[in-house]
């Protein structure tokens, strides 16, 4: 097939109050190709794919697509015109079903007035054949996994007949199997000629997949080649203009005595069943598996915030019932939790209030009056140990990147001066940089004599921070492998276990 | 806190580097995030021209007596919108604390009181019918903040129910002891004089001792929303409720509590209200609500969840007691003043919600 170039965007140049999000930027998509887009977060890959679809309005420059000039006023238009976006952060109607989200602002009509629910369910189904979905079309979307809700999105974007499909880190919440699903459906949309732009920050799934790579930093553009010219550490080194030897820094934590031990943990409302294990001072236990093996689950039981049927937690040879997470938090628990805007950040609250939020207590003066003074002497010892890029503790959370508020929130967790860590996806949506730094963080957590739990979808992570790591499986655990000595292939065949 | 005089410096400085798009956008911007106060200046100097009196130390006195009178009630209120909630009992709350107090004050000499066999009124027995009203407010609170808390049930259902269950309360006080539904009247001298009596006067227009009360209850409520662990509570599970669980943050408490204590604020708001009206009637404190979350939102108490200030309350009853008191003297009619407060209200809303969408 003939890849001439349908996709081009000439010198996007976009402006915010004090910042230059993108300075003459140019793109060109060519047909049945994929395309990466990489860079640290804020580097512009988004507000390049907002200019496209008219989310924002570009300051000066052109989008030709086919040849014409084309300027989407929202992604409604661009949509309808063949250009779809697969988004990170789902928007999707989670009360209705998946053809109805599918289907939404085009439901096809009998006699222009009714709803044609058969026809609707039957293009579904067809759709889904062609990818090789296998999803009721009448199910609810909020009972579904976030894994499968993207599938959906994807088909959405398949039944516009796009020419062009932005995936926008697709496989941020996707376990490794559902990767290789998300890439068969990829390669096959490619080999019917689709144009597609893929942005996300894992090294290895861009090797794999893409045929281009654009790097961008700063909001400029730095290096178009084709992808199998560019090794990991090229990348890397055009991504953060410097060289990044490691991905991970070395590992200096020693284990110690056996300090957790959790027996039997079995729930109440999932299916956790049996869960054991055992994890030591200044050790970092992995803990792996696929979407919903329980992972998230079991943290969350540790930590009293699901409810159990049985299962005992035992820490130092002292008994833990924590029954809620104020209990927890007493017995020196910490959660990091996987959804962090969600379950994490108090977005319209600062800084500060963010912060010292779990740990109040200790400014408490008198009995009643909380100190203003030493809370914000707390904030001011977090944000610089965390390196925490803020113009004051009064800025609101919700306008610092992710990594940044990982890191406030982490810091919040510090504060309570913590023996557990358990972390749930700590790494989940940050760029390479502040990755490293979280990665430090656990380690000199770890270093301190505390002990980590950390679970993640992402493999090479767990390979590279872990001592040993826990693989589940259908709620149950799978088995325990030393991360010294194993290979992905060793955990993804344990995670299959009892799928 | 940062100098204000250097703020306003720094802020100018800024603005003198932004090119005359962004320099335009920040100006519409500015107008209309203070819209409210700008719109408030004009209609003030209009008043003024039209009325001369206006502009006067005796109606000024007799505004504050105004915002002393309803300030409680919206502190009240405030804490339930910052959960993201409301409470829509808080005026028949007020009403039924009204009539109780009236009944537990009334003279003792009183040829139509309802219950004979009352304590002499004493400085201490007034004191203890407050507490009593207090305490009936805080548990209709506590009741609203149980159904809230424990069934996760959203405040307009629970407190809309338990604003038809204390309507029937109060419909069945006023039958109590042949009452038959009359008004309330009859009120002591000692209880109207605590609550109603002149600390000082200005330009002849006296300004009761209820404004000192509200002004010990401005400081206590600023002291807990700002300077307790509670308070800092309340503001994390209306920005986030999951988020404030997972922190360790008791939830269930905090919100039971925000309920109570808005129902205590209720309850002592009534307590005012019975010498404000002289007689209660069944009617008392119809619709008080309204007023106080109209308050809440012009004063920046977002039905967004986790944001207000105690200042941004004051401003916003003022600015509705000022636009009433200045329509009334213009000499609009009541119909007109109605509208006139439901545009105010959804202008206000508008140009608060503008502060919260992302801008794109």
């Amino acid at each position: 097939m003939e890849h001439d170039v349908l996709l081009k965007m000439v010198d996007i140049t976009k402006t915010f109050p004090g910042v230059k999000a993108l300075d003459h930027v140019s793109l060109e998509i060519k047909r049945g190709t994929v395309h990466a887009l990489m860079g640290e977060n804020g580097a512009g890959k988004s507000t390049l794919m907002k200019c496209l679809f008219g989310i924002y309005n570009k300051d000066s420059g052109q989008i030709f697509l086919e040849g014409k000039e084309v300027n989407f006023k929202n992604s409604k238009e661009a949509l309808e015109n063949g250009v779809a976006m697969v988004h990170q952060e789902l928007n999707q109607a989670l009360k209705r079903s998946v053809m109805d989200n599918i289907w939404l602002g085009r439901y096809p009509k009998i006699a222009g007035i009714a709803v044609n629910e058969r026809k609707m369910y039957k293009d579904t189904l067809e759709v889904f054949n062609e990818l090789g979905i296998d999803v009721d079309p009448r199910r609810i979307m909020s009972t579904m996994p976030v894994s499968q809700r993207q599938m959906v999105e994807i088909a959405k974007a398949v039944s516009f007949h796009s020419k062009v499909i932005v995936f926008d880190e697709p496989t941020s919440s996707l376990t490794e199997e559902e990767v290789e699903h998300l890439f068969r459906i990829i390669n096959m949309l490619r080999a019917k000629g689709v144009a597609i732009i893929y942005i996300s920050h894992k090294m290895a799934e861009i090797k794999r997949i893409s045929d281009e790579i654009t790097v961008m930093r700063d909001g400029q553009w730095i290096a178009t080649r084709p992808a199998a010219e560019l090794e990991m550490n090229d990348i890397i080194r055009l991504m953060v203009g410097r060289e990044l030897t490691n991905q991970f820094p070395p590992k200096t934590n020693k284990p110690g005595d056996v300090y957790l031990k959790v027996e039997g943990l079995t729930g109440l409302y999932n299916h956790l069943q049996d869960v054991s294990f055992e994890a030591r001072r200044g050790e970092i236990l992995g803990i792996a598996g696929l979407d919903s093996s329980g992972r998230t689950e079991t943290l969350e039981s540790i930590f009293g915030i699901r409810s159990r049927k049985a299962g005992t937690i035992t820490l130092d040879g002292k008994v833990c019932k924590n029954r809620s997470a104020g209990e927890a938090i007493k017995n020196g628990f910490a959660l990091l939790t996987e959804e962090r805007r969600a379950t994490g950040i108090f977005g319209v609250l600062n800084i500060r209030e963010n912060t010292v939020i779990s740990s109040l207590k200790k400014h408490k003066r008198f009995g009643i009056y909380l100190s203003e003074k030493s809370q914000r002497e707390d904030t001011q010892q977090y944000i610089e140990a965390m390196h925490t890029k803020t113009p004051s503790q009064e800025t609101k959370i919700r306008t610092l990147s992710g990594g940044n508020q990982q890191k406030v929130i982490i810091g919040r967790w510090l504060l309570t001066n913590p023996d557990v860590l358990l972390l749930d996806e700590p790494t989940r949506g940050i760029d390479v940089g502040a990755k490293y730094e979280i990665y430090q963080l656990i380690l000199d957590l770890a270093n301190n004599g505390k002990t980590v739990l950390m679970v993640s979808s992402e493999m090479p992570e767990l390979l590279g921070v872990c001592d040993r790591i826990l693989v589940m499986s259908g709620g149950r655990v799978a088995g325990e492998v030393d991360a010294a000595h194993t290979s992905q292939e060793e955990i993804m065949t344990l995670a299959a276990k009892y799928v | 806190m940062t100098n204000p005089v250097k703020r306003l410096q720094a802020t100018a400085e800024e603005f003198k580097h932004k090119d005359s798009k962004d320099k335009k956008r920040y100006i519409v911007d500015t107008i209309l995030n203070n819209a409210l106060y700008i719109l408030m200046l004009i209609f003030i100097i209009y008043t003024a021209n039209k009325q001369p009196n206006f502009l006067t130390w005796g109606s000024f006195a007799n505004l504050i007596t105004q915002v002393a009178a309803y300030l409680p009630l919206a502190l009240g209120i405030a804490g339930c919108i910052v959960l993201t909630g409301t409470d829509l009992s808080a005026g028949r709350v007020a009403g039924l604390t009204a009539a109780v107090s009236a009944v537990l004050l009334q003279k003792t000499d009183f040829a139509n009181k309802m219950f004979n066999n009352l304590p002499a009124i004493t400085p201490g027995w007034i004191l203890v019918a407050m507490l009593i009203v207090v305490a009936i407010g805080a548990l209709i609170g506590l009741v609203n903040g149980f159904f809230v808390a424990k069934f996760s049930l959203h405040p307009f259902i629970v407190t809309l129910s338990t604003q038809l269950i204390t309507y029937g309360i109060i419909l069945w006080f006023f039958g109590l002891n042949g009452n038959n539904g009359q008004p309330i009247s009859g009120l002591s001298q000692e209880y109207k004089n605590a609550i109603g009596g002149a600390m000082f006067r200005m330009q002849n227009v006296p300004i009761p001792n209820y404004v000192a009360y509200a002004l010990l209850l401005t400081v206590l409520m600023w002291f807990i929303w700002n300077k307790t662990t509670f308070g800092k509570n309340m503001f994390a599970v209306g920005s986030n409720a999951e988020a404030a669980k997972v922190s360790g943050v008791n939830v269930f408490m905090t919100t039971m509590l925000v309920h109570t204590l808005a129902g205590a604020m209720y309850g002592y708001s009534g307590f005012i209200e019975g010498v404000r009206s002289g007689s209660v009637a069944a009617s008392t404190g119809l619709n008080a609500e309204c007023d106080a979350i109209a308050a809440c939102v012009i004063g920046g108490v977002s039905f967004v969840g986790g944001t207000g200030k105690i200042s941004g309350i004051i401003m916003g009853v003022f600015v509705l007691r000022i636009i009433f008191v200045a329509l009334t003297m213009l000499g609009v009619d009541s119909s007109s003043l109605y509208i006139i407060k439901g545009a105010i209200i959804l202008c206000a809303c508008a140009l608060d919600m503008r502060k919260y969408l992302v801008k794109k």
